[in-house]
């Protein structure tokens, strides 16, 4: 049995670590590219969102590296996530691929269900082991969240551009390549340092946008363009709604350990959304008004072309958007997506936001809609 | 005066206008429907809406305009998260009275009871007399008129059951039809099978009376509301993981009853642009008919440009297809 799963940014190095630490035989699908585009969207029907077409490509190239068996989650609704397992599974069926599915759908009355899947892909692994694993996978995430947020804090500050970039890849490395927690450890320390090495200016106060929408989306550089990566070297300071530890417990760990998850922003959602809406569509909304009273300078919403809740919350944006007067600008993307045009047009923006944080005491919200 | 209270022909109307109908009336409040779909309707709704937003919504949008303009006091615009056990409607049903106020200015009070039947089926009730006592009406008269607008609902079913199809049978109910027990005329010589969301082919307008014109060829037209829920539950159950749309769930039910059926000569499946879960309902449907090869489908998208010219021409195609067929048996 050779385990393979699909893409979401850098959440293979977790489930790698989680999967190894139970002597699963993996196959890593080769990172997201235009190929695994191509290939997914020849594929898939035309209306279903990017994330399920990038991720049957992920699945179609893992097989051809000789995966067999697919690890995902799974989910019980309204949004399509829940339902994205049984259409790649039909597609996969008619292409003839032999793949076993392993979904992890959340217990449906008690958590032992979901030890029951799990244990089939572990084997006889001890219940102990499970939960070791699932731990060092946590920290791994816990240490990519870590080291996105010092990204986003240097990089518009470094002094020699491309420094940040670089350190980032290969951090992604170290923290990847652990074996344990100790070493784990040691890389971290040594990212810290590196980070404390790249000659920056820390007076600089830049343009500070934050970043909300779809979790894929917001989460895959290849989907979203690398737009936390452009938005820095603008020399904007970006800060997520969502990072990839607050996902894994929600979506893989249903919850079992108690962090502070999306909750807070659910709760700033309300008068503007009053009720879930699935997906991240309320923490989209309630996000924004975070960052409004935090005084964020811009809000990005990034969103793949017909994403339900995205679109409600899209339909609210600007309400939010003119009640406190922070502009919001939203990004579509699916299999036509380009960066040229999105570059101009976010530096654009970015421009806008430069131009409006000189002259205090303007207020006023603005909205773009950039349909890519 | 009575107060008025507007319901949009938009979205569920054509699943539960009976229901709600019933029970405003029955508490003695005037109800207005929203006029036909016309071009007018339809483009007041696309300037309110995003553009990202799906046809159904940018039509409910002008819908509640319509209404807005027609001086109603109330519009009833509830906040439809799930009909039944662990199922829900889609996400933009689950936003809509948000997307409605912060799109359209300047609209009477909104009624928009949360009706979320996913945990406990009796909350219908609680919805329905939370709208009660938001409109000043005492328990009695709600309880009241939830018997009446259940009665109302029941009868729409038994008439849909019987061959009539929703749209007809809310006119036969507004007509005054009680009841009958012999099925409406099905005697054309040839049964296709329409399967999409009633919002989509029920409207005139926005279906390019698709219905009208498949009778006009000499097509008998039968939908998922004339099959009755058990038969859907027991059909869609075969699916590995139960669908959690309701309304994917009775599209992928009934193609699984009528592509075994031998009095259905086709299937039209019949999907929004960009509608999130037609794109996964309309994938299945379509994979288990190509495995099966017997009944032939015909997809249908729609969007505000569909051109009607190009939908008869397909229309006509399919239809011709299906008698060459039956010829060459
Ligand atoms: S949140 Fe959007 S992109 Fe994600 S599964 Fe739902 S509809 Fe698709
Ligand atoms: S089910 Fe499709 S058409 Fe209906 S509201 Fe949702 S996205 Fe729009």
């Amino acid at each position: 049995m050779k385990v393979t799963f699909p893409h979401m940014g850098h959440m293979y190095i977790c489930l790698k670590a989680m999967l190894r630490y139970l002597d699963i035989d993996i196959v890593v699908p080769p990172k997201s590219s235009k190929r695994t585009l191509t290939i997914g969207t020849q594929h898939s029907p035309e209306f279903a969102c990017l994330p399920l077409k990038l991720n049957l490509g992920n699945f179609i190239e893992a097989h051809e590296k000789g995966a067999d068996t697919i690890l995902m989650a799974g989910g019980v609704g309204p949004c399509r996530f829940g339902y994205y397992a049984q259409i790649q599974r039909e597609i996969l069926k008619d292409l003839g691929y032999e793949m076993n599915m392993v979904v992890l759908e959340p217990p449906e009355r008690h958590i032992s269900e979901l030890l029951v899947r799990i244990k089939k892909v572990t084997g006889n692994k001890p219940w102990t082991d499970v939960v070791k694993a699932i731990r060092f996978a946590w920290y791994k995430a816990r240490a990519v969240d870590e080291l996105e947020q010092r990204a986003h804090k240097l990089r518009p500050r470094e002094k020699e551009p491309g420094r940040v970039d670089e350190l980032f890849k290969q951090a992604l490395e170290w923290i990847d390549e652990a074996e344990d927690r100790e070493q784990l450890n040691e890389n971290l320390k040594r990212m810290r340092r590196e980070f404390a090495r790249i000659p920056a200016d820390y007076t600089r106060k830049p343009v500070r946008i934050g970043l909300v929408g779809e979790i894929y989306v917001m989460l895959e550089p290849f989907a979203n363009l690398e737009i936390e990566r452009h938005l820095g070297r603008m020399g904007v300071e970006v800060e997520r709604s969502i990072y990839l530890s607050e996902w894994i417990n929600d979506h893989l760990f249903m919850g079992l350990l108690k962090v502070k998850g999306s909750k807070e922003a659910r709760n700033s959602a309300p008068p503007y959304i009053n009720h879930f809406v699935g997906g991240h569509g309320q923490e989209t909304i309630g996000s924004t008004v975070r960052f409004a009273r935090e005084k964020y300078d811009g809000v990005i919403q990034v969103q793949p072309f017909t994403c339900m809740p995205e679109i409600v919350a899209e339909s609210i944006l600007p309400t939010v958007s003119r009640d406190f007067g922070i502009p919001t600008f939203c990004l579509i993307v699916d299999e036509h997506s380009g960066d040229a045009g999105v570059l101009t047009r976010l530096e654009a923006f970015v421009d806008l936001l430069a131009r409006k944080k000189d002259k205090t005491g303007e207020v006023k919200g603005e909205v773009e809609c950039v349909d890519i | 005066m009575p107060v008025k209270i507007g319901i949009p022909r938009a979205l569920l109307y054509y699943n539960y206008f009976p229901l709600w109908n019933g029970f405003f009336k029955a508490l003695g409040i005037e109800v207005k429907v929203s006029s036909r779909t016309t071009k007018a309707v339809l483009d007041k709704g696309v300037k309110q809406a995003v553009d990202d937003a799906c046809l159904p919504v940018k039509l409910f949008f002008g819908h509640v305009i319509d209404l807005r303009d027609s001086g109603v006091d109330f519009l009833f615009i509830p906040r439809m998260v799930s009909v039944e056990r662990k199922a829900y409607i889609c996400p933009k049903f689950l936003g809509l009275p948000d997307m409605v106020r912060h799109n359209i200015p300047d609209l009477p009070q909104i009624i928009d009871v949360t009706v979320n039947m996913s945990r406990n089926e009796k909350n219908l009730f609680k919805a329905l007399a939370g709208a009660g006592k938001q409109l000043g009406k005492s328990g009695f008269a709600i309880r009241k008129a939830f018997k009446r607008g259940i009665e109302e609902q029941e009868r729409f079913h038994r008439l849909n059951r019987l061959g009539f199809l929703p749209h007809e049978s809310i006119e036969q109910m507004e007509n005054g039809l009680l009841d009958q027990n012999f099925p409406p005329n099905l005697s054309r010589e040839m049964t296709i099978a329409l399967v999409g969301h009633g919002y989509n082919i029920y409207d005139q307008y926005i279906s390019m009376n698709l219905i009208e014109k498949l009778r006009q060829m000499g097509v008998n037209v039968v939908t998922p509301d004339n099959l009755v829920d058990d038969l859907i539950e027991e059909r869609s159950g075969e699916l590995p993981k139960r669908m959690f749309w309701t309304l994917g769930k009775r599209m992928i039910g009934s193609a699984f009853h009528f592509m075994r059926s031998d009095h259905i000569d086709g299937i039209i499946h019949v999907a929004s642009f960009g509608c999130g879960p037609d794109s996964f309902t309309g994938e299945i449907i379509e994979r288990h008919l190509r495995r099966k090869r017997r009944v032939p489908l015909l997809n249908l998208t729609i969007d505000e440009h569909t051109g009607e010219a190009g939908v008869i021409t397909r229309l006509e195609a399919f239809v011709d297809m299906i008698q060459w067929r039956r010829a060459a048996q």
